[in-house]
């Protein structure tokens, strides 16, 4: 089984992206999404985590809450995907399971 | 929306039941907010339905477990008691995260029920393989 | 596919409702059947037809409302949660000796089980929440 993984918080704020990756099995989707965006980001402490991360695991980042934040898709990790919430509907529908880190 | 012909009884025996797997998530702290409580709640709602059912306990969620609650002062009600009557109603996998264990100092000595105490690289594999995956 | 939307938090507070509603409404836009949104943990405050959030900004429960009526969506606002967080319907009102009722149009009240079958029956069931 495939699954996708989602992290909605910044990881700055929880550490629910360390549990998140600390449990994912190679191969797993996840999207980062509303404050989770923060971490798809170039030039913060966690850029090179996730930049290792996508060695394992295809990385999405959900483009409208980028944008919200005043952050824009050339400052997101190369290696991150960035799609719209019809592209987060797509990854639930490819994955066989969802687990939502909150 | 059309409604379905109702099967005739020899239909209902042919189709079984669903049977998934379900996973309910537990990574935080009983009383600080109110996720550990009611996600026990599902769980005692859930159990009529008959499913695979299995509690994992990860990160903050294994405090749920400590024994010895005393929420007197607090002006809260105690509701680890009800961890021990999950049995009852056939809910019997509850698996704790080692890692998260050890991190806050906790053994299996420290909590209130009989749980399987699963390393983290092992439960990966297992969270892998659930099918419906509630977390509060 | 069938999509069960599990919503545990309230309007306004967190994002939660915001993003379910935009990807319930991505799901439909491409085709896709919502089986059912569950409303549980604070998640039941989308369900009061009382609020009147600022003008120029977004009514989430209207928006829920208002989509559930054009795509004949079943929006279940969790009995007990919603007990405890005063989101009552005129039956429970009346049950319960509340002189007002104050449940939105589009949603209904009902058990626990109504979110189990969701994950029973539906091909996927997304969690958003905190």
């Amino acid at each position: 089984m495939t699954m996708l993984h989602t992290v909605n918080k910044s990881p700055f704020e929880r550490r629910t992206l360390d549990s998140c990756l600390g449990h994912a099995l190679k191969g797993s989707a996840i999207l980062l999404l509303e404050d989770g965006i923060y971490a798809a980001l170039e030039g913060t402490v966690v850029t090179d985590k996730i930049k290792d991360a996508t060695r394992e695991h295809p990385i999405y980042v959900l483009g409208p809450d980028v944008r919200a934040r005043g952050m824009s898709e050339e400052q997101v990790i190369e290696g991150v995907s960035v799609v719209g919430y019809d592209g987060f509907v797509d990854l639930v529908a490819a994955h066989d399971n969802i687990q939502s880190w909150l | 929306m059309s409604t379905p012909m109702p099967s005739e009884p020899w239909e209902q025996q042919e189709k079984a039941p669903a049977v998934k797997k379900f996973m309910y998530v537990n990574r935080r702290a009983p009383y600080g907010t109110i996720y550990a409580l009611e996600s026990l709640e599902v769980v005692l709602i859930a159990a009529a339905f008959e499913q695979d059912v299995s509690l994992v306990f990860i990160d903050d969620g294994v405090y749920q477990l400590k024994k010895g609650q005393d929420t007197g002062e607090i002006g809260m009600k105690n509701f680890s008691p009800t961890f021990r009557a999950l049995e009852g109603y056939d809910v019997e996998k509850l698996y704790v995260e080692k890692e998260s264990l050890w991190t806050r100092g906790l053994t299996e000595d420290d909590l209130v029920v009989p749980v399987q105490v699963v390393a983290r690289e092992e439960l990966r594999e297992f969270m892998d393989q659930q099918e419906v995956i509630l977390s509060f | 596919m069938k999509l069960g939307i599990l919503v545990n938090e309230g309007p306004y507070q967190h994002q939660a409702s915001d993003t379910a509603y935009q990807f319930t409404k991505a799901a439909l836009e491409k085709g896709h059947e919502i089986f059912r949104i569950f409303f549980y943990n604070d998640g039941v405050n989308n369900g009061s037809g009382l609020g009147v959030p600022p003008q120029d900004d977004r009514n989430v429960t209207k928006l829920w409302s208002d989509l559930a009526e054009k795509h004949d969506l079943d929006l279940v606002v969790c009995i007990a949660a919603a007990q405890r967080r005063g989101i009552l319907d005129e039956r429970e009102a009346k049950r319960h000796g509340k002189n007002s009722s104050n449940l939105a149009p589009g949603f209904r009240i009902s058990g626990l089980g109504q979110l189990i079958e969701a994950g029973i029956q539906a091909d996927r069931l997304v969690v958003f929440g905190d």
